[in-house]
């Protein structure tokens, strides 16, 4: 069941919800039988509740989402079994997998006011995931046909967490990314052809062929890339917030309002810049949305031995901001969240953290042999499919018909056919190119023996870049 | 607004003797003065290229005797006339006024804030403390807390923060309490700093400055004595300038925060004392070139910050012993100006070089092998470099003395050098 948020009340939510704060070990919305795949940990109510009274000087931020494509069947989407997403009947702590079948159960069609999407969203929505889904396998095609090199870190299966944020954006609005990047930056709005020429290093690719797949960047959708180095991203996402507000305050735009969406792996929340910037970010009260992209694996390393409190959500509130964990594996839950998140940011109530809890169905690389994970745990999530529970949605609620999903899939086949064709045909970059984006002032470059500039010689990009 | 400026700068050619002419065009409101003056300041035998410079808004509370400045027009920093040193003793008829090496950091700071609304200040104590070597103090009551940004101790964060910034539509100016701090926002710097206009096919430009101090202080122990110039000289995509008097100072800060580059400002401990005059007209330094400090005959030293002064100091006893050096504060680490350079070495055909940076991998090093390159048939002996030497700074004074090139062994490298082909 679609809940409003008219839980809040008056900004400051009563925590019966959730047993985040340990008392009992039982989720309360689980009790009630309807599903809470969602949990919030507020900063005022925890804290302002059990430590600082009801007058506590922290302004509200506690806000209760309730997840409803799947009512009924707790252990869908809770499967880890987290501490605070417990299933009903006090199953809670252990972090027992629950095995395929269980998980798909019957659900009960949502009435018709209770929809989350309307129509044109829905299909929206599934474009994008199928963009991102086709796109992908297209890459791993391509990459092993010998047309794109080098490291190729593939998206598939996280789908939801980047339409779920993504398409709420505006073009104006800010996401950075880490190297796996290719759907973050489709889902932004970055036309496949430049994607897909860049990963063949073509002259046409949005960064001209010297970015890579791990450095796709997009001045014109927002996209501030693409970082090779986990956590490198999350500051620049930061700063971009920082723009934000500085233009409020500084230069009195009342209509900056960009919001920025910092992409990120449940590794890099052990990295330092992770923890420095939600710091910073509560501090100025940044417009920024922290989104983990929790797929349990960093590489060969499980999230578990690498991690001392596996739940990412609760460093949000160390930091004072709201710490959420939702079922990435579910677009629509994913994308309840983020639209609070953004709204919060956009009115300037300052960032949050989203922990998407999701998994990636190949390797972490094209290179990745994947031999660690087991066999069980990928059935488990590829029973979760995102693409797959959100066609049923859509054709259950009978909100499209199976004609108009072919249609979206028959389309997106050809945005991606086009696009390896326009990659193909386009031409590789010139000697010439090498040293012409070094420094956006060609001045640096220095002054040549003769006296004038290096860059003001005709020959200057046929040459070496010594300076 | 360019036209009249370059018409004007014509007309003046001819009365061209490095005396400062004064030429008065009015247009609406605005008056622009042009004055045509030598870029080095009194206290250096400099020439070089000279400035066009005209009327500025800034204002500037440091004993100015100038009247209220007027609308800012381009600034040029490279004239269509170069003045010859013949002339250069008449050419001191700008008003002036005289303060220490850290206050000229901060007019120019200061001007720069009041120029453009996008540049910000972004590091620890900036703000309320006013720095830690008070380059910014007062700037926080007058510009307010978001633009003098008082961060939390986490240099490689608001290193990036400030790189999203930048790449967003602010002017960022970095600083570093202390350079070797900066050595925690390596991953920024290299990675993003550096490399971002590159990966992103120059769709994002970074018009960062990265300012501090650094060099070896007095007994600061090692961690606070560090050269971190010879750690990102290789970064790809960064400038990097060394000032070394106020003159250069205000004039490097002021180019640094205009140029749409990267530009890595080290600053050194020990000379934010340092006294001089500079004019009151507005002017920038032209960040790719380096400054003749004392022409001369027999031998090149090139040098860069604190070890100007002690090649400065040791031309006095080499003076005095019948040498003639010719003194050129590289000012400009990375590129390297091989203009200036090479008219030296033609010249006098012997080159020493005297840096602070450790001997290995150093500035030194670089500059060696590029001098080597492009003007090794004009060398008549090696090129000799004096550096650090290869140790952390240690905090006993005699020690760490030992470590840091003295002025009698500047004397006794020229010598030798000297002595050779």
């Amino acid at each position: 069941m679609a809940v409003s948020l008219a839980s809040r009340v008056g900004g400051l939510v009563s925590l019966d919800a959730c047993s985040l704060l340990g008392n009992n070990g039982v989720c309360k919305q689980a009790e009630q039988k309807s599903h809470c795949s969602v949990v919030v940990a507020g900063v005022a109510a925890f804290q302002s509740r059990f430590f600082f009274g009801d007058n506590s000087p922290y302004t509200s931020t506690s806000v209760v989402w309730r997840g409803a494509m799947t009512a009924g069947g707790s252990k869908a989407g809770g499967g880890r079994g987290r501490g605070v997403v417990a299933a009903a009947g006090g199953e809670g702590s252990t972090a027992t997998m629950a095995s395929a079948p269980e998980l798909v159960k019957p659900k009960p069609k949502a009435k018709p006011q209770e929809l989350l999407v309307t129509k044109e969203e829905g299909l929206e929505i599934y474009e994008d995931l199928m963009l991102g889904r086709t796109f992908e396998d297209m890459c791993a095609q391509m990459y092993y046909r010998g047309k794109m090199f080098g490291f190729v870190h593939l998206y598939n299966g996280q789908e939801a967490v980047s339409t779920g944020f993504i398409k709420l954006l505006k073009k104006e609005d800010f996401v950075t990314s880490t190297y796996r990047d290719h759907v973050h930056a489709l889902s932004k709005g970055v036309p496949a052809r430049q994607v897909m020429s860049e990963l063949f290093g073509k002259s046409t690719g949005c960064c001209r062929g010297q970015g890579g797949s791990m450095h796709m960047f997009s001045k014109e959708h927002g996209l501030l890339g693409g970082f090779a180095f986990i956590g490198e991203g999350i500051p620049v996402a930061t700063g971009a917030a920082f723009t934000t507000k500085y233009k409020r305050e500084v230069l009195k735009d009342e209509n900056a309002d960009a919001v920025s969406i910092a992409f990120f792996g449940d590794g890099t929340a052990n990295n330092g810049q992770f923890f420095e910037c939600l710091n910073m970010a509560t501090l100025w009260k940044l417009p920024i949305i922290f989104v983990v992209e929790n797929n349990l694996w960093a590489i060969g390393m499980s999230h578990y031995r690498s991690t001392s409190d596996p739940e990412i959500w609760k460093k949000g509130p160390a930091f004072g901001m709201p710490g959420i964990h939702v079922d990435g594996m579910d677009v629509l839950k994913v994308r309840e969240v983020a639209k609070e998140a953004i709204a919060r940011a956009r009115r300037g109530d300052g960032p949050t953290l989203i922990e998407c809890e999701t998994y990636r169905f190949r390797g972490h690389s094209l290179a990745d042999p994947d031999e660690l994970r087991s066999p069980a745990e990928k059935a488990h999530y590829a029973a979760r499919d995102p693409i797959t529970s959100f066609k049923a949605y859509l054709l259950e609620n009978n909100l499209v018909t199976e004609a108009e999903l072919n249609a979206i899939d028959k389309k997106i086949d050809d945005v991606v056919e086009d696009a390896v064709e326009f990659a193909d045909a386009s031409p590789l970059p010139i000697r010439s190119q090498l040293l012409e984006n070094v420094f956006a002032d060609p001045k640096g470059f220095g002054i040549g023996p003769d006296g004038k500039y290096r860059c003001e010689d005709p020959g200057f990009t046929a040459g070496t870049a010594q300076v | 607004m360019a036209a009249a400026v370059a018409s004007q700068a014509v007309a003046s050619m001819a009365s061209v003797a490095g005396i400062a002419v004064s030429l008065a065009s009015s247009s609406s409101s605005q008056v622009a003065r042009l004055q045509l003056t030598t870029p080095a300041a009194p206290s250096s035998f400099g020439i070089g290229r000279c400035h066009l410079l005209t009327r500025s808004s800034a204002t500037s509370d440091f004993g100015s005797t100038a009247p209220k400045k007027h609308a800012v027009s381009k600034v040029a920093t490279n004239a269509v006339v170069v003045i010859n040193s013949d002339n250069y003793g008449s050419a001191l008829l700008y008003f002036s006024h005289e303060l220490l090496l850290f206050e000229a950091l901060r007019e120019g700071l200061e001007e720069e804030l009041d120029r453009d609304p996008t540049v910000c200040v972004i590091g620890e104590d900036v703000g309320h403390y006013g720095g830690s070597y008070k380059v910014t103090k007062g700037f926080a009551e007058k510009f307010g807390d978001w633009r003098l940004l008082d961060t939390p101790i986490c240099e490689n964060s608001f290193t990036g923060m400030a790189i999203g910034a930048a790449i967003t539509g602010l002017r960022p100016v970095i600083e570093g309490m202390n350079m070797g701090f900066l050595l925690l926002a390596y991953n920024q710097i290299a990675n993003n700093c550096g490399m971002l206009h590159y990966t992103s096919g120059g769709q994002f430009t970074i018009p960062v400055v990265i300012r501090g101090p650094g060099g070896v202080g007095r007994q600061l122990g090692a961690e606070h004595s560090q050269r971190l110039e010879s750690y990102f000289q290789s970064v790809p995509g960064l400038q990097m300038v060394a000032c070394s008097t106020p003159y250069n100072a205000k004039g490097l800060m002021k180019a640094a925060i205009r140029s749409e580059n990267p530009v890595i400002l080290f600053e050194h401990v020990l000379l934010y004392n340092l006294k001089e005059k500079i004019p009151d007209e507005e002017y920038i330094c032209c960040l790719e070139e380096a400054e003749l400090v004392r022409p001369g005959e027999d031998i090149t030293i090139l040098t860069y910050s604190r070890m100007r002064y002690h090649v400065t100091q040791a031309a006095k006893t080499l003076v005095n012993k019948g040498y003639d050096p010719e003194i050129i504060d590289i000012r400009s680490l990375k590129p390297f100006d091989m203009y200036t350079i090479g008219q030296s070495v033609k010249k006098t055909h012997r080159v020493l070089i005297v840096e602070e940076c450790m001997r290995t991998g150093g500035i030194g090093a670089s500059l060696r092998a590029a001098i080597m390159e492009n003007f090794f048939d004009e060398l008549d002996a090696p090129i000799g470099c004096l550096s650090s030497q290869d140790v952390p700074t240690p905090y006993s004074g005699p020690l760490e003395e030992l470590t840091v090139v003295q002025p009698p062994q500047i004397v006794a490298a020229v010598e030798q050098l000297c002595m050779r082909g």
